[in-house]
């Protein structure tokens, strides 16, 4: 049984030649001052708190948990969109914490993000066509405005937009077709990463299977890597070659999208995957229905040994002193759970 | 028996500068006592709408309820003065809203939000009302009621205010409970959480819910009848059961199918709704629904379906609802 560290190639038994991100024992601390004048820290929001993962070339690795879980957070951190507070985001051999702005900008032409809001990621006062070509001026992929505009027009056109919405401004558009424009502005500099940070849920069912399948379709075309960020277990299921489930700032468990799913053991995960509604009030029914008491602990003041314990129906004792780590206990399962079989 | 409450042919428009948006346009349905019905459709299909018109909420201008009748317990409630109609607001019809932050007085503490509902319905002085709202606080599970009654609504979490929310909405023991998404803002195990906690007191108090919500889950989870919405129509009502199970129309078809679902094999495509629902302004003539229907005929362009019986108890509003059937079902079916 391998036990995670710092050095091994976490939550992935391949070697590193296919991998494209590796995250090593990421923390995200954000101070809580107080005082007006002379701003003193008095507590931190343990937001991410040691994740260890990486994502393969061509996959798409799944992030799920509630609100408040760092999902968003990690996910911003690897970009260095924040700076961490530890650990290691390495890109392709290349240790992203250590890059200084100007290099870091340079490497964001690789990982785009795609926000979860389209009313407000996109800037209101500059057309499609401005916001999906800024990119490419500001990393100098286009010589003139005629490159710029054709470039743009093939780009509409590969996320289901007509060219000629190039000169309409972001109001002119609905819920789908301005995550289209998000979608569209990520892809014009070709990167290899795009973070989906909750790309779907702002939008209606039958408009959220529409940018599914052209995120879907979109990596097999220009060989994408996704991080999908997400709160609905269906989306991910559907999306995800691996999925990484997250609880108060910590990694529970990680598996293949068909083992996490057919044969979850953290607790949380069956507790999460079991709250979910079905549309079949029959199935719905006779379906087991783990109701999870209490709500999730203030990451302001997590409690002690596994995060997880006081709402646990499997704690035990030892839960509350000791901190359970991410173990590997089936080829490419791996979950922190002192009370699994094989942990 | 007649039904608790009887909407028919309800129709609230909005008189805005760009037109009149027609966000109910003749809907009806009733509701019988005790029972639980889901108001389902996505943004903008003028669910929320409908539910406010009941409560005779929406603003004016640049809204009215330009026809219909809303009959509960026999009396048409769009016949009321205001002042008739605010004894009815809270006591017999309560609401739940879909933001508890939101719809929670911020400067007010919870003993004083609960106590005015109680004060102003049951005539309770201020002593009985924090009693009565302590005892309602547990009911709904939430913790140490007693010191938490002097609370303020942001130290509370989006879950336990959305127990307050019913807590409120139950106060004063109302015939029905209308829930405007309740569950949508929260998460997963919380959404759980107050499900559960929904269900059981709907049962327990006998009260009857119209739930409204675009998650389909939730509807399968929770209601006996459901209307499903588009462009501001019912297009399609029936049992619950008999809806998943058998749905007729290519709406209802189309959103079923466009769910990933977790206890079906994985899908490798899903099957979106093309396009997009139309605007409210302009809706096109004939069938609303024909530009994204992959059954439309030739008379969806020209004359408007009307809900028409499929089955017993269960309506549809499509011209090809008879021979749609079992064509629908192979293609929901078909993974």
């Amino acid at each position: 049984m391998t036990t995670l560290s710092t050095e091994t190639n976490t939550g992935n038994t391949s070697t590193h030649d296919d991998v494209l991100v590796e995250v090593n024992n990421l923390k995200m601390h954000f101070p809580v001052t107080s005082g007006l004048l002379f701003q003193r820290e008095v507590a931190q929001v343990k937001a991410v708190d040691g994740v260890s993962f990486s994502i393969r070339k061509g996959e798409t690795l799944g992030l799920v948990g509630e609100s408040g879980c760092g999902k968003t957070t990690t996910g911003r951190c690897i970009l260095q969109l924040y700076k961490p507070t530890d650990g290691e985001v390495i890109f392709e051999g290349t240790d992203l914490t250590k890059l200084g702005n100007r290099q870091m900008r340079q490497m964001r032409r690789q990982m785009q993000i795609i926000f979860q809001d389209p009313f407000s990621s996109l800037n209101p006062r500059m057309t499609a066509g401005d916001i999906i070509g800024e990119p490419l001026v500001v990393h100098g992929l286009v010589k003139n405005g005629q490159e710029k505009r054709e470039k743009v027009r093939k780009l509409l056109d590969d996320v289901g937009l007509h060219p000629y919405m190039a000169d309409r401004f972001p109001h002119e558009f609905s819920g789908g077709q301005r995550q289209r424009i998000g979608v569209a502005r990520a892809l014009s500099v070709e990167p290899k990463l795009i973070v989906c940070d909750e790309p779907v849920s702002a939008l209606d069912v039958s408009i959220q299977a529409q940018v599914i399948n052209l995120l879907e379709e979109l990596q097999e075309q220009y060989d994408l890597t996704f991080l999908f960020i997400a709160h609905d277990l269906s989306v991910v299921r559907h999306i995800s070659d691996r999925v990484a489930v997250m609880y108060l700032g910590k990694v529970v468990e990680i598996a293949d999208r068909n083992e996490i799913y057919q044969n979850p053991l953290h607790p949380y995960t069956k507790a999460l995957l079991s709250a979910v509604p079905i549309p079949d009030p029959v199935i719905d029914a006779q379906r087991e229905r783990i109701i999870l008491s209490g709500e999730v602990p203030s990451p302001l003041n997590p409690p002690s040994g596994c995060v997880f314990h006081p709402r646990c129906s499997m704690a035990v004792d030892n839960c509350s002193q000791f901190i359970p780590e991410l173990r590997e206990v089936s080829p490419g399962h791996w979950v922190a759970c002192s009370e699994v079989d094989g942990y | 028996m007649s039904p608790l409450l009887e909407v028919k042919n309800l129709r609230t428009h909005f008189y805005t500068f760009e037109g009149v948006v027609k966000a109910v346009d003749g809907v009806s349905y009733d509701l019988e006592e005790g029972e639980t019905l889901g108001l389902v459709g996505e943004s903008g299909c003028g669910k929320s709408v409908s539910a406010m018109s009941l409560m005779r909420l929406i603003p004016d201008p640049p809204g009215k309820i330009v026809e219909g009748e809303i009959l509960f317990e026999g009396q048409d409630v769009l016949q009321l003065s205001m002042d008739e109609m605010r004894l009815i607001r809270g006591a017999k019809m309560s609401m739940v809203f879909q933001e508890p932050m939101t719809s929670l007085n911020p400067v007010l503490n919870l003993e004083k939000q609960l106590g005015e509902t109680l004060q102003l319905h049951k005539g309770m002085n201020k002593q009985e009302a924090r009693q009565e709202s302590i005892e309602l606080l547990a009911r709904v599970g939430i913790p140490d009621p007693e010191r938490r009654i002097s609370q303020y609504p942001h130290q509370f979490s989006g879950g336990m205010r959305q127990r307050v929310m019913i807590a409120m909405a139950l106060s004063c023991n109302p015939r029905v409970i209308i829930a405007d998404e309740p569950t949508t803002a929260l998460d997963v195990t919380i959404q759980a959480q107050i499900l559960e906690l929904m269900k059981g007191l709907t049962q327990e108090f006998g009260v009857a819910m119209i739930v409204i919500t675009h998650n389909l889950g939730v509807v399968a989870r929770y209601a006996d009848r459901m209307n499903i919405m588009y462009a501001g129509k019912i297009i399609e009502r029936g049992e619950s059961a008999e809806i998943y199970r058998n749905p007729r129309h290519p709406y209802t078809v189309g959103l079923l199918k466009s769910v990933p679902r977790l206890d079906l094999p994985r899908r490798t495509r899903l099957d979106p709704i093309e396009g997009q629902p139309p605007d409210l302004i302009a809706v096109p003539t004939g069938c609303a629904f024909r530009a994204r229907c992959k059954w439309a005929v030739d008379k969806c362009a020209t004359d408007e379906p009307g809900l028409e019986s499929v089955a017993e108890g269960h309506y549809s509003a499509c011209w090809r609802s008879e021979d749609l059937g079992p064509e629908a079902l192979d293609f929901l079916n078909d993974q």
